[in-house]
């Protein structure tokens, strides 16, 4: 029970950990069709940033909120890259994101070195049915809820979020009214590097993070993202949740080193049922 | 209100537009008639600065809404979503206004705008221009795929409007018939030239427009 319990906790958190990644592949790929592969970085460089800024002294929640706004700024530039000229399909975008990921593993290399590095977040633990349960894992659950809350408030109630919607909604039609289509797309990958970036300060105190780490968060996260239909991303919460916790209970009753496996196996799933129920479909309309 | 002077529009190698001129003047009520790729959706894009124009000159007095061919709406987004991003250069975001002149619009404010009837969409893309507060709005295809009833029942809320707070009208249309109905006077664009202009009454008269978008009266589809 208490193994259970432990495995549960563990569980919940890495899927809030997902639904973070997936909620920036989410709003990007709304906002630009784009599917951001680039996306596992953005957590890889805020986590590297906050252990550097708290080396150099900066206190606590101003180091996480530096590494988060790097975050940012290196997700504007991937969407630059990605989507700065005018025409470029997203297929191509798609690439050049590809291509932004492969960059960060030198740049990354050059900055921090090629061994995993942590930082201590939220020491102590509390004590429930037996199990000791870091504060750090505790800590995850409210900041997910969080920024989730805000991005629902913003996506549905405010002006500028349903103009971001529109562009995803009806590209052309946004710009007649004046949309500035690509402003809105880097805005969106300002947004998705923010959202990594709070993954990332919020993982790497449980989980030592390396320059290559970017591949198996961004597994996850996408995974989690086709989970939630890419649509909304208070949907990734319930997908995040549910594939952490199984995760969990994977590597915890069976072997650790299955754990990646089973979101690969689920992306993989659900692509084949979706593509079965297009060509379903195409075959009712012929 | 508008002016159009020699305008060409190429897209790669291809001419779109060839030498277009026109003007409409304030309050008026002006057609463009012409087949599929004749050019009219093009000059629409390049009045609302959507397509470059390769020469010539265009001028807008005041504030031009553009309603697209196919409505173009926001999907996913609701009636009131659709109508309040009208608005995005500026001005008033709330419809309430929109919902007193066409009621239709107020009853369907909570729906999704990919839900609604063909009628119901182009009310939708219409009302969202006049978000804009325009003093000219050009419409695209107004009565594509719609029935004539319902045509009819926008052609008068526009003329109303124009009546009213003098609203220039462009209507772009493929069907002569209802252009010629609505408007004063009409273009006649063909593969990207000016063929023909005049008053409704004269192009209505005239042999090459009954020839070619009219038809002969007995057996007239459209």
């Amino acid at each position: 029970m208490s193994a259970f319990l432990s495995y549960l906790i563990h569980g919940i958190s890495l899927g809030c950990g997902f639904a973070l990644i997936a909620s920036g592949i989410i709003i990007i790929y709304r906002v630009t069709r784009v599917v951001n592969l680039a996306q596992g970085m953005f957590a890889v460089v805020a986590g590297f940033s906050a252990a550097s800024v708290l080396d150099a002294r900066v206190p606590h929640p101003l180091a996480e909120l530096l590494a988060i706004a790097a975050a940012a700024v290196v997700g504007t530039l991937t969407g630059f890259v990605a989507i700065g000229k005018r025409g470029t399909s997203p297929q191509a975008s798609l690439i050049a994101t590809l291509g932004v990921g492969v960059l960060g593993y030198a740049v990354e290399v050059l900055i921090w070195g090629d061994q995993p590095r942590s930082f201590t977040g939220l020491l102590g633990s509390y004590e429930l049915l037996g199990v000791d349960i870091a504060k750090q894992y505790l800590l995850i659950v409210p900041v997910t809820l969080f920024v989730f809350a805000g991005l629902e408030l913003f996506f549905e109630r405010t002006y500028a979020g349903k103009a971001m919607s529109a562009c995803a909604s009806n590209p052309y039609a946004a710009a007649l009214q004046g949309i500035g289509v690509l402003r809105m797309g880097l805005y969106a990958f300002g947004l998705g590097g923010a959202l990594g970036g709070v993954a990332g300060v919020l993982l790497t105190p449980l989980q030592p993070v390396s320059y290559d780490s970017d591949v198996s968060l961004f597994v996850n996260g996408f995974a989690t993202a086709i989970l939630a239909g890419l649509k909304r991303p208070v949907l990734a919460l319930a997908g995040g949740l549910v594939l952490g916790v199984a995760e969990s209970m994977v590597a915890g009753y069976a072997k650790a080193s299955y754990q990646s496996s089973l979101a690969l196996l689920l992306t993989l799933a659900i692509l084949i049922a979706q593509a079965v129920r297009r060509e379903a479909l195409h075959t009712v309309e012929e | 209100m508008i002016q159009v002077d020699d305008l060409c529009v190429r897209y790669g190698a291809a001419t779109a537009l060839e030498g277009v001129s026109l003007s409409v003047a304030r309050g008026e009520k002006v057609a463009l008639i012409g087949a599929n790729g004749a050019g009219k959706s093009t000059l629409l894009n390049a009045l609302s600065g959507m397509v470059p124009k390769a020469s010539g000159s265009i001028r807008v007095e005041g504030r031009l809404a553009h309603v697209p061919e196919g409505r173009q709406l926001f999907p996913d987004l609701t009636v009131e979503d659709n109508l309040s991003l009208g608005a995005y250069r500026g001005g008033e975001h709330n419809p309430a206004w929109i919902y007193e002149l066409l009621p239709e619009l107020g009853r369907l404010r909570r729906q999704r705008a990919g839900s609604l009837s063909g009628g119901q969409q182009q009310m939708v893309a219409i009302g969202r221009g006049l978000m804009a507060r325009p003093d000219v709005i050009a419409i695209d295809e107004m009565s594509l795929g719609l029935a004539p009833i319902i045509v009819q029942q926008l052609a008068s809320r526009l003329s109303e409007l124009n009546a009213q707070s003098g609203l220039t009208l462009l209507l772009v249309e493929q069907s002569a018939r209802v252009a010629l109905a609505l408007c004063e006077r009409a273009y006649v664009l063909e593969t990207g030239r000016i063929v023909a202009q005049g008053t409704s009454a004269e192009l209505r008269d005239s042999p090459f427009v009954e020839a070619a978008y009219l038809g002969s009266p007995v057996g007239a589809a459209s």
